[in-house]
C-alpha cells in the first residue's frame, strides 16, 4: 500500500463531497435537526392525561376523590358528564383518554365503612400511555383509601396511626427519570449508523453506474487502497457529527456525561468504521444506487432505530428475537453510549460490548476489501 | 396518449425488476421487516430482572418479596447482601430494580410503626423506571392497606370491613393494553412509507445522472404522462406491500381489524398519493442521487419522529404540534388505527382523508410544475 495512492484517492473523494454542498450540509443537518427533535419535542414521559368524570354520588366525598386526581400532575379535567352515551362519545372522540365513574352510594359506603368501586374506563390504544394512566390512577385511589382507613383507626382507637409501610424509591443513573437523558445518548447511536451508511453506501456504486469506475481500475491503484481512501473522507464527516453531537448534549440539553470522553470518542471511531465499511460493503456488492440506497436503509435505519434497545427494550424482546439483535452493532454501542454517560462507567465493566463492537468493524473491513473485485464486469 | 403511458409504464417496470435482487428488496423484505418488528416493538413491561436486599430476613420482609414475585411484573434473579453488590448489579445491567429492607423491618410492621421499603431503580430506561415505580407502588399499597385492615379489624372488634375503594379498570379498543396491537399498524405504515418514498425520490434524478433523460426528452412525452409513469408502478408495487405486511399483521400477530378492510385500501391510495408525490418533487429538485437519498432521508426522519408512531403528538411543544399538520404520516396513522383497533369509519376518519387528498394533490401538482420546468 502507497499511501501516495491512498491519499490521492481521498483527495478526489474530499472534492466529491464539496462539490456537492447539498449533500454535506445534510450529512449535518440531519443529526442536528433529529437531536433538537429529541431534546425539546419527543418525550415518552405522560403528564396531563384527559379525564372526564361522571360523579352520580356528588357528595363531598366523591368531590374529594375527584380532587384527588385533579391535584396530580398526572390528570387533567376536561369536564363532567352525566350519562354513559357521553362517556363513550368522549373517548371515541379522543377528548378524554380516561373516564371515572362513581357510584350513586359512593359517599354512603364509605363513611358506613363497606367497600366501594369506581369504574375507570380506558383508552387502550395508546397501550403505553394507557397503561401509564392506568398506574397514575391506582396510586391515586389507594392513597385515598389508606386515608380513609388511617382516619378510620383513628376514630376507633383514640390515637394517629402511622402508614405501615413507608416505599422510598431512589432512582439511580436518572435521578429524575428524564426521558432526555435516556434518549440522546442512544441517539447518537442511531445517527451515526444511519448517517455513515448512508453516505458511503453510494459512493463506489456510483463509480459503476456512471462509468469512471473504469478509469480507477487503469490506474495501478491496490483495492486497499481504493476502499480506504473511500472511507477517509466519510470517516472525517462522521466524526465532525459526533463531535457535534456530544456538543450538544452536553451545553444544550446538558445531558449529564459521567464517564471518560476518550473513551467515548475511541469507541465512536470503531463503530463509525464498521457503519461506513458496511456502507461500502453495500455499495460494492451491488454496483447500482437505487438497490444500494435501498439495501442501507434496510440494513442500517430500521434495525438500529427498532431492534438495538435505543427505545424498546431489548430484555422485553421474545427470545429468538433478543439473538438477532446481536449481529446489530448499534446494540453494542448503545450499550457503551449509555454506560459511558448516565452511569459513568468505563470499559472494565463494558469490556464484552466494547470487543463485539470492534470485531464487528473488523468483520466489516475484511468484507468490503475482499468483495471489491478490480475487473470490469 | 394511452400507448405513451402504456410504453412508459412497460419501461419503468422493467427497469425496477430487471434485478432480481431489487424484487427481493421490494417484496421479501417488508415482510420479513413486519415479523421482526412486530416482535420487537413492545412498550409492555414484565418480568423485570430484580435483585432483593433483604438485611432483615423475617416472615414480613419474605412475604413482601413474594408478593413482588407474584405479581408477574417483577422476575427475582439475584440476592445481595452488601451495598458493593448492590451497586455492581445495578452497574452492569444485570438487574433494573433492588428491593432494600433493612434490619427492623418485620418488627417495626409488627409493633406499628413505619417500616421503610427502600427501591433502587435503574433509571436509564426512563419509560420502563416509571412503569415500574408504579407497579411497586401498586403492590406496597395493597400490602399496607392489608395490614390497616388487619389493624382496624382488631380495633373494632368485628369483621365488618373497613371503608376502601377499589379501582376497576376497563381498557377500551385494546383489553389486555398489548403494545403489539398499536405498533403493528404503525408499522405497516412506516414500511410503506419507507420503500414508495425511496423509489420514486431516485425515480426521476436516476434518468438524470445516467443521462437517459436526454432521450426521454426527445420523445413527445408530456409532462403529465411522465409522472404517471413514474408513479403508477410504485403504487402498484406499493399496494401489494400494504396487503402482504396487512396479511402479515392480521394473521400472524392477531392484530384484530375492526373496521373496513376497503377503507383501509382507500385511504392507502391517498396515502400513497402523498408519499409519492414528496418523492418526485425530491427527486426533481435533485441532481444526484445521493442529493435525493440524504433530501428524502431529512424529510422521512422527522415525518416519523413527529406522527406519533411512538412519541404522543399530545406531549409535543404547542408549535410543534402545529407543525405535526403538515406531516401526511400522521394522518395515515390516525386512519390505520383508526381502522384496526376502533373499527371506526368515514363518519369519523374524514378529515384525516381529506387533509391526505389535500397534500396529495398538492405535492403531485408541484411536481409535475417542477418537471416540466426541467424539461424547458
Amino acid at each position: 500500500m502507497k499511501p501516495q495512492r491512498l491519499q490521492a484517492i481521498a483527495r478526489k473523494e474530499f472534492i466529491h463531497i464539496l462539490r456537492d454542498p447539498r449533500s454535506l450540509g445534510m450529512a449535518i443537518a440531519i443529526p442536528m435537526l433529529l437531536l433538537m427533535l429529541y431534546g425539546y419535542a419527543l418525550t415518552l414521559d405522560v403528564d396531563n392525561v384527559p379525564l372526564v368524570v361522571w360523579d352520580q354520588s356528588e357528595s363531598p366525598a366523591s368531590r374529594g376523590f375527584i380532587s384527588r386526581f385533579v391535584g396530580s400532575r398526572y390528570f387533567s379535567l376536561r369536564g363532567h358528564v352525566h350519562n354513559y352515551r357521553e362517556v363513550e362519545r368522549a373517548i371515541d372522540s379522543a377528548h378524554a383518554l380516561v373516564a371515572l365513574i362513581i357510584p350513586r352510594d359512593f359517599a354512603g359506603r364509605i363513611e358506613s365503612g363497606r367497600p366501594t368501586s369506581v369504574q375507570m374506563l380506558v383508552d387502550g390504544s395508546d397501550s403505553n400511555t394507557a397503561a401509564l394512566a392506568v398506574s397514575y390512577a391506582d396510586t391515586v385511589a389507594l392513597t385515598y383509601a389508606q386515608g380513609v382507613a388511617l382516619r378510620q383507626i383513628q376514630r376507633d382507637g383514640g390515637h394517629a396511626p402511622r402508614l405501615p409501610l413507608d416505599l422510598r424509591p431512589r432512582v439511580w443513573f436518572n435521578a429524575d427519570l428524564e426521558s432526555k437523558n435516556y434518549i440522546i445518548p442512544g441517539l447518537i447511536a442511531v445517527i451515526m449508523m444511519v448517517i455513515a451508511a448512508m453516505l458511503t453506501s453510494l459512493t463506489v456504486a456510483r463509480e459503476w453506474e456512471r462509468g469512471t469506475m473504469e478509469q480507477l481500475i487503469s490506474t495501478p491503484i491496490k483495492r486497499q487502497e481504493l476502499i480506504l481512501g473511500k472511507l477517509v473522507p466519510y470517516f472525517a464527516v462522521g466524526l465532525f457529527d459526533v463531535l457535534l453531537a456530544v456538543l450538544m448534549g452536553e451545553f444544550v440539553f446538558r445531558v449529564p456525561l459521567r464517564g471518560n470522553v476518550a473513551v467515548l470518542f475511541g469507541m465512536a471511531a470503531i463503530f463509525l468504521v464498521g457503519a461506513m465499511s458496511q456502507g461500502i460493503l453495500i455499495s460494492v456488492a451491488t454496483k447500482n444506487q437505487l438497490l444500494a440506497n435501498q439495501l442501507a436503509m434496510v440494513t442500517t435505519f430500521v434495525p438500529s432505530l427498532l431492534l438495538s434497545g435505543f427505545v424498546f427494550a431489548i430484555g422485553n424482546m421474545p427470545k429468538a428475537l433478543q439473538l438477532v439483535t446481536y449481529v446489530i452493532p448499534a446494540r453494542y454501542f448503545i450499550a457503551l453510549l449509555k454506560g459511558i454517560y448516565l452511569k459513568g462507567v468505563g470499559l472494565e465493566i463494558l469490556a464484552a460490548e466494547a470487543a463485539l463492537l470492534t470485531v464487528f468493524s473488523a468483520a466489516m473491513v475484511f468484507l468490503a476489501n475482499v468483495t471489491f473485485k478490480k475487473k470490469l464486469v | 396518449m394511452r400507448e405513451r403511458i402504456k410504453h412508459m409504464l412497460t419501461k419503468e417496470f422493467i427497469q425496477v425488476f430487471r434485478d432480481p435482487r431489487m424484487k427481493a428488496i421490494i417484496f421479501v423484505v417488508p415482510i420479513l421487516q413486519s415479523l421482526v418488528f412486530g416482535y420487537a416493538v413492545t412498550t409492555d413491561v414484565r418480568k423485570v430482572a430484580t435483585a432483593v436486599y433483604d438485611l432483615d430476613n423475617s416472615v414480613a420482609s419474605r412475604e413482601l418479596t413474594s408478593r413482588f414475585a407474584a405479581s408477574g411484573y417483577f422476575n427475582i434473579v439475584a440476592r445481595v447482601s452488601n451495598d458493593r453488590r448492590a451497586r455492581e448489579v445495578l452497574d452492569r445491567g444485570k438487574v433494573r430494580v433492588i428491593l432494600r429492607m433493612n434490619k427492623g423491618f418485620g418488627d417495626d410492621l409488627q409493633s406499628g410503626r413505619s417500616a421503610p421499603l427502600q427501591i433502587l431503580l435503574d433509571g436509564t430506561d426512563s419509560n420502563t423506571a416509571g412503569i415500574v415505580l408504579g407497579y411497586s407502588a401498586k403492590i406496597t399499597g395493597d400490602f399496607s392497606q392489608e395490614i390497616l385492615n388487619a389493624r382496624l379489624r382488631r380495633l373494632q372488634g368485628s369483621t365488618q370491613q373497613p371503608g376502601r375503594v377499589e379501582l376497576v379498570t376497563r381498557a377500551w379498543f385494546n383489553e389486555n393494553l398489548e403494545s403489539r396491537n398499536y405498533y403493528v399498524p404503525g408499522v405497516i405504515a412506516l414500511i410503506v412509507t419507507l420503500v414508495t418514498l425511496l423509489l420514486t425520490s431516485m425515480a426521476v434524478v436516476r434518468e438524470k445522472e445516467i443521462g437517459t433523460m436526454e432521450q426521454i426528452m426527445v420523445t413527445p412525452i408530456t409532462p403529465m404522462e411522465f409522472i404517471l409513469g413514474k408513479t403508477v408502478p410504485f403504487a402498484l408495487v406499493s399496494f401489494v406491500d400494504v396487503l402482504a405486511v396487512t396479511t402479515v399483521g392480521v394473521f400472524w400477530f392477531d392484530v384484530p381489524v375492526r373496521g373496513s378492510l376497503l377503507l383501509l385500501l382507500a385511504a392507502t391510495a391517498l396515502y400513497l398519493m402523498t408519499t409519492l408525490g414528496v418523492g418526485l418533487v425530491i427527486s426533481t429538485v435533485s441532481q444526484t442521487q445521493q442529493q435525493a437519498m440524504m433530501t428524502t432521508f431529512f424529510f422521512f426522519m422527522p415525518a416519523v419522529l413527529l406522527s406519533g408512531f411512538m412519541f404522543p403528538i399530545a406531549n409535543m411543544p404547542q408549535a410543534v404540534q402545529w407543525l405535526t399538520y403538515l406531516n401526511p404520516f400522521r394522518y395515515f396513522l390516525v386512519i390505520i388505527r383508526g381502522i384496526f383497533l376502533k373499527g371506526v369509519g368515514v363518519a369519523v376518519l374524514w378529515p384525516q382523508m381529506l387533509a391526505l387528498l389535500v397534500i396529495g394533490a398538492t405535492t403531485l401538482g408541484l411536481a409535475s410544475r417542477r418537471f416540466r420546468k426541467t424539461l424547458a
